[in-house]
């Protein structure tokens, strides 16, 4: 493991992760895969939304909604990562991330815990990963028993590139 | 206190507070370009303004300090403290000067020699001998004025802020009362409450009521100097965060919303003791919505206030006669919109007057009028506001940005070769960019466009540049109504909801098979008649790939088609339902959609849903119709066609004699009259009656009529001048509207021909020969009709009414294609527009632009500088035919001679064709 690739360093609204130590992240899972987001750029947690549909947007743009006021563009994280839609009768949650003062709600199966995890569990994508995944992910936590994908919110919501693909 | 003078001391005081910050700043990074730029401009700023404002002491000093800046922009000078201090010295006597000024309205007398010495010289890099013996620079007025986030302050009427805050019930009891809370007492007086005077500390006044805290604020301040009068204007106005009102605009979205909710509620229960307090709480809330939307919006007008005074200022300085018009100065925008936009608008006018208006003599040289006219003008358009400003002056100069592109390193020779014009001009946009040759106190700095372009970009607008050399030139800025306020129609396509901006509608039509419009079908594209026109249709359902509804079969059983306008295309947008109007607040989409052409926004309704709004524009153009060539072509077509229509007109039906009904353009009747046949007389052998204090000849219109003695007798009064003329006529039938075309020349004199009117064969009678029946010298002697060609058309152009309706028929009798007008500017834009004539006759004396200044503007270049120009007149000594001739009029025709008049008309053609 290189040294540098401890921490996943990245800005959140002008605060410096501080390296060393744990990191805080939102559990969720997504077709029975665990994946987090840095606790500090999580804004909300949502149960199931009514989401007014985008006519000609990106597919994995599910629709926006209204959160107090505000409108969010919803995110349906599993088209995002290449996995089959999710099925209607299963309502999801979202987690509502901030993006350059713009709000998206990721759609996701479900919210879990927030995990305290040490930077010693972490551990860059491995090589092999799926191009889409290793393209969205900052690295892999080693947890008791499974993995956890770190999501990286500003290259998931980069849909230029994806389009180029 | 003057206003202009009263918000150049805020805005300088923020200015100035800023720059404190700033500089201190760049002290520390040297190296960044970016906030040397900021500094530079808002040192330009003040410069300009104290410029505008007749503040020569303090321009001196903004100017000499702004010379030094530029020469650390240039790279010339390195950024040292010493420098830095020098330059924060001169801002602090700046403050010194801006102190004064506030309590008396006048700069001190004297002057900042030594300052400005220094400052020159270490503009020349000779600081280390100057700064050795500092002189004590004037004492600042505060040492400390608080950091205020004044690009993000809005002001908003006191009155407003209040009648919104009383609206909100008070702080018990009702749901309203964290609405309250939190909007204003939990934020810090200190921080929002910003009186226009920075200097004084404000005093954290946790008050409900705005107007003490700006009071107490100002007293707490240590300035008592400036108290009463400060004090004045913080009456009027407030500075509030706009975040601030952002917030409370949602908290009321959000209330709004609770109250639909409890009024839906309540009109489910029969009987409820809540009925009337809702009904209350409604009223208020209602209030409170209008009052803090007030909040937000302001006509552009506010924006342009101040430049009428700078383009007065503007001219006298620079020595020009410029014309500032205004239009549309009513048309909202967004507070903060508007902020943003007026300094690059202000920007964009002083350019314009200072670079793209020529001076007096060169406009004249130029052939055109001495005034040069900027032309402000603002409108909505199709979900866009939209700003142009507009200049009739030299327009730019593609070599000279060709050469400065080429000087400054921004392109090289080969791309150049490869550029369009329009290219080329957008690098007027760039950075450091400025073709001015002088480095006037005005402009000529190079900060200046690329500033407005990014000012505007910044709320997402755009900047579009036309230029004609020699015409002038034309900036559009186009913004979208973001944030701005609209109302919509909502409409349902495929179980969808969408908002149509109400602007862009033009009626609706449902059209279903037992209805009187059905959609018929053209190779699969729908299309609606519609009074007679085919109204092409667009799918929403296909044009926004929308799957059907599940269960639901797509039929054409009932449609309702909203018929919509963007620009000069109309088209109807088919939906499956129409609901009603909403006010809506347009937000921008996310910025991952906003490659959709089809939306212009988004919004949140009544009932809390997120709703798509539709772009007129976006759609217009996906559906392919509308290149903007075609759309310009079809326009100016249209026009053409608009004018020839026109000619129709109004004709006065009589019966006289035997045989047909007869027709006079009505026009040139002056009154109908009924005579009393006693009261006619006799005059060298002419039936004449006293008719206003004078004799008016009476003319039967067959010489055999002869007059009874008594009875009344209907005449058609034709008057020019003080001359006026009595035709007997036996009957007034009607007035028609019609087309005047002579169909058969007719032999008889008095008579024009025969034409169609009113489905009947009618005489047109010749008016003309009845005035000379009674006057002989009206136009000179009468004549035979003769022989000419049936093609040529002939432009008239005469103020008088009367001659023109005289004339167009005795020309299109002589077969001309008559067009006539009635000034030289309707001339002049027809030629514009791309109509030919023949040979063009001109009256001289037309208010407005005279004969001679028309022949002169046609003359000198203009696509009709070969046409033969005939002037017409009532002088006709031989010094006016000599004018004439100067001015270039080809022949010279006494007004009342209509043979001459026809008789100069084929023989100019003929000339003509002969030189051809």
């Amino acid at each position: 493991m290189s040294p540098n690739a401890k921490v996943p360093a990245k800005k959140t609204r002008g605060e410096e992760v501080v390296s060393g130590g744990n990191q805080d992240y939102v559990t969720m899972t997504i077709a029975d895969q665990l994946f987090g987001i840095p606790v500090l750029q999580v804004q909300d947690v949502l149960g199931h939304q009514k989401i007014t549909r985008i006519p000609l947007a990106p597919p994995e743009v599910a629709g926006s909604l209204n959160l107090r006021g505000r409108i969010v563009t919803a995110i349906d994280v599993r088209l995002r990562l290449n996995l089959p839609g999710r099925l209607r009768n299963k309502p999801g949650m979202s987690i509502v991330v901030d993006l350059r003062g713009e709000l998206y709600s990721l759609m996701v199966d479900s919210v879990g815990e927030v995990l305290s995890l040490s930077n010693d569990d972490f551990e860059r994508n491995p090589a092999t990963l799926d191009p889409r995944w290793r393209e969205v992910s900052t690295g892999i936590y080693r947890l008791n028993g499974q993995l956890m994908v770190v999501l990286d919110v500003p290259r998931l919501l980069n849909f230029t590139t994806m389009e180029a693909a | 206190m003057d206003d202009l003078l009263s918000e150049f001391l805020t805005e300088t005081n923020e200015n100035l507070s800023v720059l404190d910050v700033e500089l201190v700043r760049l002290e520390q990074n040297p190296n960044n370009p970016e906030l040397l730029s900021n500094i530079f401009r808002l040192v330009h700023t003040i410069k300009g303004t104290c410029g505008f404002l007749g503040l020569p002491r303090l321009e001196k000093v903004a100017h000499a300090s702004e010379n030094v800046l530029g020469k650390f922009r240039d790279g010339e000078l390195t950024i040292n403290p010493e420098a830095v201090s020098l330059i924060l010295q001169a801002l602090d006597a700046i403050k010194g000067l801006l102190a004064v000024l506030e309590a008396t309205e006048a700069e001190p007398p004297g002057d900042d020699l030594p300052l400005i010495e220094r400052l020159n010289a270490c503009a020349e890099g000779k600081l280390a001998a100057a700064s050795a013996a500092p002189p004590p620079p004037p004492p600042p007025p505060e040492p400390v004025a608080p950091a205020v986030a004044a690009a993000d302050a809005d002001r908003v009427s006191l009155e407003e802020l209040e009648a919104a805050w009383n609206a909100a019930p008070g702080p018990s009891g009702t749901a309203l009362t964290p609405v309250a809370a939190e909007s204003a007492p939990a934020d810090d007086p200190a921080q929002d409450l910003v009186v226009p005077e920075p200097e004084t500390a404000p005093a954290a006044a946790p008050s409900r009521m705005p107007v003490p805290a700006a009071a107490q604020a100002n007293g707490g301040g240590d300035d008592v100097r400036d108290q009463p009068k400060e004090s004045a204007v913080a009456a009027q106005t407030i500075r509030v965060n706009v975040d601030l009102l952002e917030n409370l605009m949602t908290m009321v979205s959000e209330l709004v919303l609770t109250r639909n909710q409890l009024l839906q509620i309540l009109r489910s229960q029969k009987e409820s003791e809540f009925a009337a307090p809702l009904q209350r709480l409604n009223h208020v809330t209602s209030e409170l919505q209008e009052g803090v939307m007030k909040t937000r919006m302001q006509p552009i007008g506010n924006a342009w206030a101040k430049l009428p005074r700078l383009v007065r200022d503007l001219a006298h300085e620079l020595g020009k006669k410029i014309d500032l018009q205004m239009l549309g100065a009513d048309t909202e925008l967004d507070r903060q919109v508007l902020e943003l936009i007026k300094d690059p608008l202000t920007h964009m006018v002083r350019n314009s007057a200072d670079h793209g208006l020529e001076t007096p003599a060169e406009r004249l040289k130029a052939g055109k009028s001495e005034t040069g006219r900027v032309t402000l003008n603002a409108y909505h358009e199709g979900g866009h506001i939209i700003i142009e400003i507009q200049d009739d002056g030299k327009g730019l100069a593609i070599d000279k940005i060709k050469a400065k592109a080429l000087q400054n390193g921004i392109t090289t020779e080969a791309e150049l070769a490869a550029m369009s014009d329009q290219q080329i001009i957008q690098f007027i946009m760039k950075p450091g960019f400025s073709t001015a040759t002088k480095v006037t106190s005005v402009s000529g700095r190079g900060v200046g466009m690329d500033v407005v372009k990014t000012n505007i970009e910044k709320i997402g607008g755009t900047v579009e540049i036309k230029s004609q050399q020699g015409r002038g030139s034309t900036f559009v800025i186009k913004i979208p109504l973001t944030l701005a306020i609209v109302s919509a129609l909502i409409v349902e396509c495929a179980g969808e909801r969408f908002a149509i901006p109400q602007i862009s509608v033009v009626e609706l039509v449902r059209a279903a098979a037992d209805s009187e419009h059905t959609i018929e079908r053209l190779k699969g594209t729908p299309v609606l008649r519609l009074r007679n026109r085919l109204l092409p249709l667009v799918s929403l359902q296909e044009l926004l790939r929308l799957e059907d509804e599940e269960g639901k079969t797509k039929t054409d059983d009932e449609t309702f088609i909203v018929v919509t306008q963007v620009g000069t295309y109309t088209f109807g947008i088919m939906v499956d339902r129409v609901f009603d109007t909403e006010e809506i607040v347009v937000k921008p989409v996310a910025p991952i959609l906003r490659h959709i052409e089809m939306f212009s926004g988004n919004t949140i309704l009544g009932d809390g849903s997120v709703i798509m709004i539709l772009d007129p524009n976006g759609i217009a153009s996906a559906t392919g119709e509308m290149a903007m060539g075609s759309e310009a072509v079809t326009k100016e077509a249209m026009a053409v066609q608009a004018s020839r229509n026109e000619d129709k007109m109004a004709l006065l039906l009589f019966r006289a004699g035997a045989g047909a009904p007869k027709a006079v353009p009505l026009s040139l009747v002056a009154r109908l009259e009924d005579v009393d046949l006693t009261a006619v007389e006799m005059s060298n052998g002419l039936p004449v009656v006293q008719y206003r204090g004078k004799l008016m000849p009476l003319v039967p219109i067959d010489p055999a009529f002869i007059l009874g003695n008594e009875g009344r007798q209907p005449v058609l009064v034709f008057a020019d001048g003080d001359r006026s003329m009595g035709l007997i006529v036996d009957e007034i039938v009607d007035i028609v509207e019609e087309k005047l075309v002579v169909q058969l020349t007719a032999e008889r004199p008095g008579l024009m021909g025969s034409a169609i009117i009113a489905g009947k064969a009618t005489e047109v009678i010749d008016a003309g020969f009845f005035l000379t029946q009674a006057y002989k010298d009206w136009f000179g002697s009468s004549s035979d009709a003769f022989e000419e060609e049936k093609t040529q058309r002939v432009l008239l152009v005469d103020d008088s009414p009367f001659f023109r309706n005289l004339l167009t028929p005795l020309l299109s009798v002589a077969g001309y294609d008559v067009t006539a007008v009635e000034n030289a500017t309707d001339a002049l834009a027809l030629c514009e527009a791309g109509e030919t004539f023949d040979v063009i006759v001109s009256d001289i004396e037309m208010p407005g632009m005279s004969g001679f200044d028309f022949a002169q503007a046609i003359r000198r270049g203009s696509r009709w500088q070969d046409v033969p120009l005939v002037a017409l007149s009532s002088h006709a000594t031989p010094r006016d035919l000599d004018r004439g001739r100067q001015a270039g009029f080809t022949d010279y025709v006494a007004k009342f001679d209509r043979d001459a008049l026809l008789y100069t008309l084929q023989q100019t053609l003929s000339e003509q064709k002969g030189a051809a």
